[in-house]
């Protein structure tokens, strides 16, 4: 199912569409005025996107480096070539230590694995502890935004899933009781956790460290409180030296939610006395994007979410539609390097406003990568026949003045004399569905130019 | 100076008043531009759709038409901007790098290369502008909302120029209309729904004539202002500057 299709449903709903995108605005609104504050914010993402650059251009050498300084913490470093290889890997720890229950702070990485289902299948409890994550866990739902995952839901919504789910008066919608729910319920959670996975933020190769922004301090209350900690990484969320980090902390949470930090800002280096740290490096695709130099620099990407917020079409086809771990303009320019056929509709999911670029804390040309995506489809075949032998036939038409003269002539005259029923049927025209057509006036700027040029 | 006069093909055919007070504006202005009869089109639909190889001759077929012009002035950000960003596909001759730096839209042209700053004339309207994206965010032709709270640009202080008119002052200044070419058929629901909204904030502030340096937007928004029936006039910026009175 393609984009448009999805889009046109979620779409369907005016007042939600309108709720959605108004919501999401509020928080671009919020990164304005965080950005406009710092007078040196463009130098930062300069800065930011340099630093990501020379850090892929030798992520081999940085990933070994990274690892001989981790080992040398005590820490355990696996690597996982695929999505299968990580959640064997993750599986298998969890199991030498047999536990059974786990707890999860946010990780994208994980929700591109795929390892909920994966763990739930092997008999373990593993419970999201982040409270949007946990909200669309106990709905059996994919996230919807990198930084928000249940931006797609009100607040009824909640209530009626926490009054199913943890018993909550049916019909309470009050924000900071529902929240107190969850707090409540997640707490045994918390108190239970035999390991604690989370996702990275960023990863220093010259300390070992990995670093990891929340804004609910729940990754650190599961790692603080269970004795194994795994934290899952791809291999691009790579910093050279600690020095690097401020950049980026500065520049995350102004772009993710207009704070000018995250709440938590938490370092994991060595694990504690008696404890085991693991994480786990990731590939899953990336050195195959690596490998495309001009998609190559999607790999840049710190998860801020900027890009969906700013997205006119995202605002208003919502996080779904793409049907991708990552939804948005980044995620349309990540999906066709995981799988070209299923996701060929998600970079003519835009109109290449270029909003997106802009705001960009790493400086990511989206909109350029969606415009050259576009072009790697189409010599795969994979857009739709009709429009494939449309623009051949205009390719033809607009090398010739003489064919386009008559095309346009022939046109204006069929869109005049043919009855507007016919011309603004939406099943052949979907222009037509909320908009008219242009009145086609008598003489073109040609021919007008052609008689002016007669008089004279 | 000699100067052709580039008019996108849909103007060509839909809005050929475009293309005549582009020529009378920069007539006003002392540039004579020539129209060369045998232009079609930047290529620009073909190229977004993916199909920028079979764009290719079309944008030869545009390189031999123009080559010999000192600048080749349109009015359009949209179709400049493709010009001077994607023609990088081609091998960059001499003629095709020279056509690729002479081709400007006509506001840039008017304010950058005749370093006009105000135009005579009086327009008491309430005025909303709207950028294309391609002219705003691809050639710089004003201010972004992504990088600074200051609204300002070469279109906004020319049109404020013109005496009595009031330019409206929008809550999203620079937000996408949603026409993206073969976007608004191929992802219709979501670019009707865009073009509702920028409607909305514009009616909400008090538009009575909608203006903008593209017609591609302004196309779209038209069509819906008109489904619509709504009080709002809609023109391109040449329209207004060449004098239009309405």
């Amino acid at each position: 199912m393609s984009h448009s299709i999805r889009a046109e449903k979620f779409v369907a709903d005016v007042d939600r569409t309108t709720w959605h995108d108004e919501t999401l605005w509020f928080v671009r609104q919020k990164r304005d005025k965080a950005v406009y504050g710092v007078p040196e914010f463009q130098e930062l993402r300069e800065l930011a996107s340099q630093i990501k650059e020379h850090t892929l251009s030798r992520l081999d050498d940085y990933l070994v480096q990274f690892e001989a300084a981790a080992k040398a913490n005590g820490v355990h470093v696996h690597w996982a070539a695929d999505a299968r290889e990580h959640n064997d890997i993750v599986l298998g720890i969890i199991r030498r230590h047999g536990a059974t229950r786990v707890v999860k702070s946010k990780s994208m990485l994980t929700e591109e694995c795929h390892l909920n289902p994966e763990l739930i299948r092997a008999g373990i409890e593993v419970i999201d502890t982040d409270l949007g994550e946990r909200i669309i866990q106990l709905r059996d739902e994919a996230p919807s935004h990198l930084v928000l995952p249940a931006i797609h839901l009100k607040k009824e919504d909640v209530s009626d899933t926490f009054h199913l789910h943890l018993g909550t008066e049916k019909g309470n919608h009050d924000p900071q009781q529902l929240t107190e729910a969850a707090r409540q319920h997640l707490r045994a959670k918390f108190l239970a956790g035999q390991v604690a996975i989370t996702g990275v933020n960023f990863a220093i190769a010259e300390t070992g460290g990995v670093v990891i922004c929340t804004n609910e301090g729940n990754a650190d209350l599961g790692v603080n409180l269970a004795p194994v900690h795994i934290a899952c990484m791809g291999i691009e969320k790579l910093l050279p030296r600690l020095t690097d980090l401020g950049v980026f902390t500065r520049l995350l949470a102004r772009s993710a939610t207009g704070q000018p930090v995250t709440t938590y800002t938490s370092h994991y280096t060595k694990p504690a006395e008696g404890r085991e740290l693991h994480i786990v490096l990731v590939d899953n695709g990336r050195t195959q994007q690596l490998g495309r130099p001009d998609f190559r620099a999607s790999l840049k990407c710190i998860r801020c979410g900027a890009c969906m917020n700013t997205c006119p079409v995202y605002r208003r086809s919502g996080g779904h539609s793409y049907d991708f771990t990552v939804p948005g303009p980044i995620g349309a320019i990540l999906s066709p390097n995981i799988d070209m056929k299923k996701h060929s509709s998600l970079p003519f999911a835009s109109t290449l406003c270029g909003s997106c670029t802009d705001v960009c804390p790493v400086k990511i040309d989206i909109h350029v990568q969606l415009y050259k995506w576009r072009q790697v489809l189409a010599e795969a075949n994979e857009i739709p026949a009709s429009k494939k032998w449309s623009m051949k036939f205009m390719g033809r038409m607009l090398t010739s003045p003489k064919a386009f003269g008559v095309s346009g002539r022939l046109g204006r005259q069929a869109l005049r004399l043919l009855p507007h029923g016919l011309t603004h049927a939406t099943s052949l025209n979907t222009w037509a569905i909320a908009r008219e057509l242009p009145e086609p006036p008598k003489q073109s700027f040609r021919e007008w130019y052609q008689q002016q040029e007669g008089k004279s | 100076m000699k100067v052709a006069l580039f008019v996108p093909c849909y103007v060509d055919q839909f809005y050929p008043q475009v293309g005549i007070a582009s020529l009378q504006l920069l007539q006003k202005l002392g540039i004579t531009a020539h129209f060369p009869a045998q232009q079609t089109c930047c290529g620009q639909p073909l190229a977004n759709s993916g199909c920028e190889r079979d764009a290719l001759p079309i944008y030869q077929h545009f390189v031999d038409t123009f080559q010999d012009y000192d600048y080749v002035v349109a009015p359009s950000g949209s179709c400049v901007y493709h010009v001077r960003k994607h023609f990088d596909k081609m091998e960059q001759s001499d003629a095709v790098q020279h056509v690729r730096a002479a081709a400007y839209d006509l506001i840039d042209f008017i304010t950058q290369v005749l370093g006009v700053t105000d135009i005579p004339g009086r327009f008491p309207h309430k005025v909303g502008l709207h950028l294309s994206c391609h002219g705003q965010r691809g050639l710089h032709q004003a201010n972004e909302s992504e990088m600074t709270p200051v609204r300002d640009g070469q279109l906004r202080r020319l049109l404020s120029s013109l005496d009595g008119l009031e330019l409206t002052e929008l809550d999203r200044n620079d937000e996408c209309c949603g026409f993206g070419g073969t976007f608004c058929v191929s992802e219709a629901a979501i670019s009707g729904r865009m073009g509702q909204d920028r409607v909305a904030d514009h009616v909400r502030n008090g538009t009575a004539v909608l203006t903008g340096g593209d017609m591609s937007c302004l196309m779209h928004l038209q069509g819906i202002v008109r489904r619509r029936q709504l009080p709002i006039r809609v023109l391109h910026a040449a329209e207004i500057l060449n004098g239009l009175s309405c």
